[in-house]
């Protein structure tokens, strides 16, 4: 279905999700890539060895979970902003998603902004805890979300800011 | 100017095929002209704001005007590098004279060798009022908003899921312009489904087996209906919707922009995986007119990537047949072919080596 | 309706200059094309076809398709989507096939 409409199924998903044991335990990538593209920036960027390898750059990415510790270099180097990382030890509530942004205006600090699913569908108002500039080169921004734990696999963009050319 | 330029290696089109080949070629000791139609070099990587796939090879990671600017850096250091921009190329004669235009003169270059790397023009589809004011090329969107930095209007249907499409609507969003929705002839999307996914999750509906029936409006778009299709790709009476838009968007793929090859003679087949008349030709991509080279999209239409890679190995071969670079072009040559494999050998480049392998097998065929 | 902040690209533009279409004073920036200049104006009608007079805009922008053709400074058959905007130009629509003077 995913090549259907563009949304990754529950069984997509599953594939590259990681236990609850390993959300629990501290931020990691989940790396939502399920198309065998010629691509592998992200087995580069990362420096943990957790992105394991491709023999075949048409490979789909494999990711050791125990290795990875959620650094995020991997989120701002995906060409197809299909990385996020998610950190579930954040608090017994809420978990802390962190999200590629490309449009402007970019959210502030402790702004609440409305979180949406893979279909663009409004999940709720969340607290933008931290933005990093991806820098003059690369320019995506990450965007920290504080969701609640249930939503942690379910928020995965914020709502733009409408349209700016009025008139 | 005199009467009657000469040069080693003659490159038409200065987009990702023309400069990788000039600088390969020029890397090999050949003095190498591009002559560019537009005022500008770089093609339509220019107007790519999104960061490209492929490996560190092929610039992976960096956004396609990043490439563009590179790739022009590049030739710009060349001493062995000429740059005719505002030059449009207008014929290749029997005697290998190639002729342009450029601000109103016509111009002669004796090449010893060309690459044609003219790349591709947009395909147009059929449905009433499709000539209105407020229909435009996927292309023509991006040239607006990213190298002019205006938008085409507030809200915009784009037509066509594959990766131009759903780049195009993309940019739009980052723009500022409401995408109302993309649709899709097929049933299943035909670019990568992450870039299909990044627009999926800002709201904007990607409809498969949908087409256009017709736009409306007065002196321009006002809006357009679409319909669904079923499996035959017959519309599906009662399904059609009215989407109220001031933008329609044609993003139905791209044809090789192949006059110069016809009007070379050179031997053309018409392979659609390759998306319309592509000239045959052999792994160095010589085409049956001797000394006569192809690169990127008017080979075939396909990514940016492969369009750098195979500008490379024109080069290289155009360089090597005149005698240059003896010691590593056959080395250089097979690094390239190898890098191509490697690009076309997943899912995503089946239908270039189908069309590949149908040209190759057609080959004394003609057309 | 022009960009005036975007999340990748920074947008350079030249001189701010007039110039006239259809004798209607519009601005534009030097280095844009005339249908640039017209589109960030809100001009999207550059004018009508020969025969059935159907209303033509902007289609392909890079000099490829022809539908843009205007008369520019007394030439017809302009392309006016690589042609450089400049200072006091007269861009008119045209009508039918244009006239060689």
């Amino acid at each position: 279905m995913l090549n259907k409409t563009g949304i990754p199924t529950t069984e997509d998903l599953k594939t590259v999700t990681p236990s609850q044991e390993r959300l629990k335990k501290g931020p990691v990538a989940i790396i939502e890539c399920f198309q065998k593209i010629p691509c592998n920036p992200c087995t580069e960027a990362c420096k943990q060895g957790a992105i394991l390898p491709m023999q075949d750059i048409n490979d789909l990415p494999k990711m050791d979970f125990d290795k990875c510790n959620g650094c995020g270099v991997c989120l701002s180097r995906c060409p197809g902003l299909a990385i996020f990382v998610v950190d579930g030890s954040y608090s017994a509530e809420e978990a802390m998603v962190r999200i590629p942004y490309e449009y402007l205006p970019v959210p502030q600090v402790e702004e609440e902004v409305v979180g949406v699913d893979r279909a663009g569908k409004e999940l709720g108002t969340f607290k933008v805890k931290r933005i990093q500039s991806g820098g003059p080169k690369n320019k995506t921004y990450t965007v920290w979300l504080a969701v609640p734990q249930e939503l942690a696999m379910e928020v995965r963009s914020i709502r733009l800011g409408g349209v700016r050319h009025a008139g | 100017m005199p009467a009657l330029k000469e040069i080693e290696v003659l490159i038409i089109g200065g987009g990702p095929a023309g400069l990788c080949a000039a600088a390969a070629a020029a890397d090999l000791g050949a003095g190498v002209l591009i002559i560019e139609r537009d005022d500008k070099l770089g093609g339509q990587l220019v107007k790519q704001t999104h960061k490209f796939f492929g490996s560190r090879k092929q610039y992976a990671g960096e956004r396609g005007y990043q490439i563009g600017n590179l790739l022009i850096e590049q030739c710009s250091t060349k001493a062995k590098v000429e740059v005719w921009s505002g030059t449009t190329a207008l014929g290749i004669y029997e005697d290998g004279v190639v002729t342009a235009e450029k601000n109103g003169q016509h111009l002669k270059i004796k090449p010893q060798k060309i690459i044609i790397a003219t790349g591709a023009s947009e395909k147009m589809i059929t449905f009433p009022n499709n000539d209105m004011p407020g229909i435009y090329g996927a292309g023509a969107v991006q040239t607006l908003m990213n190298v002019h930095g205006i938008v085409p209007g507030q809200r915009v249907l784009m037509i066509g899921a594959g990766n131009i499409g759903l780049i195009v609507s993309y940019q739009l969003l980052q723009a500022g312009v409401d995408v109302a929705a993309i649709i899709e002839a097929a049933p299943t999307i035909g670019g990568y489904l992450v870039h299909a996914s990044k627009i999926r999750r800002a709201g904007v509906p990607i409809l498969t087996s949908h087409t256009i029936k017709e736009a409306y409006g007065g002196e321009s778009v006002e809006g357009a209906i679409i319909c669904q299709l079923d499996e035959n790709w017959q519309p599906i009476p009662g399904s059609e919707e009215d989407l109220k838009v001031d933008v329609i968007c044609l993003a139905v793929g791209l044809s090789p922009l192949t006059e110069l090859c016809f009007q070379a003679d050179c031997q053309m087949n018409y392979i659609p995986e390759l998306s319309g008349h592509v000239p045959l030709r052999n792994d160095y991509l010589e085409t049956t007119r001797p000394g006569l080279y192809v690169a990127g999209d008017v080979s075939g239409v396909e990514e940016a990537s492969s369009a750098m890679v195979e500008g490379r190995l024109a080069g290289i071969s155009a360089a090597y047949s005149l005698a240059y670079g003896k010691d590593v072009a056959p080395k250089l040559q097979a690094e390239a072919l190898a890098e191509l494999s490697e690009l076309r050998a997943g899912p995503a480049g089946q239908k270039t080596m189908q069309g590949l392998k149908k040209l190759m097998e057609k080959g004394g065929a003609g057309c | 309706m022009r960009i005036n902040e975007h999340p990748i690209l920074d947008f350079q533009r030249g001189e701010e200059i007039t110039f006239f279409f259809d004798g209607q004073e519009i601005k534009g920036y030097a280095g844009e094309t005339i249908a640039a200049a017209l589109h960030a104006a809100g001009v999207r009608v550059l004018g009508h076809s020969p025969e059935k007079h159907r209303p033509r805009g902007l289609f392909c922008a890079i000099g490829n398709c022809s539908s843009c053709l205007m008369i520019v400074d007394g030439e017809p058959n302009v392309r006016i989507c690589v042609e450089k905007v400049k200072q006091g130009m007269q861009v008119e629509t045209q009508q039918g096939k244009g006239c060689l003077r």
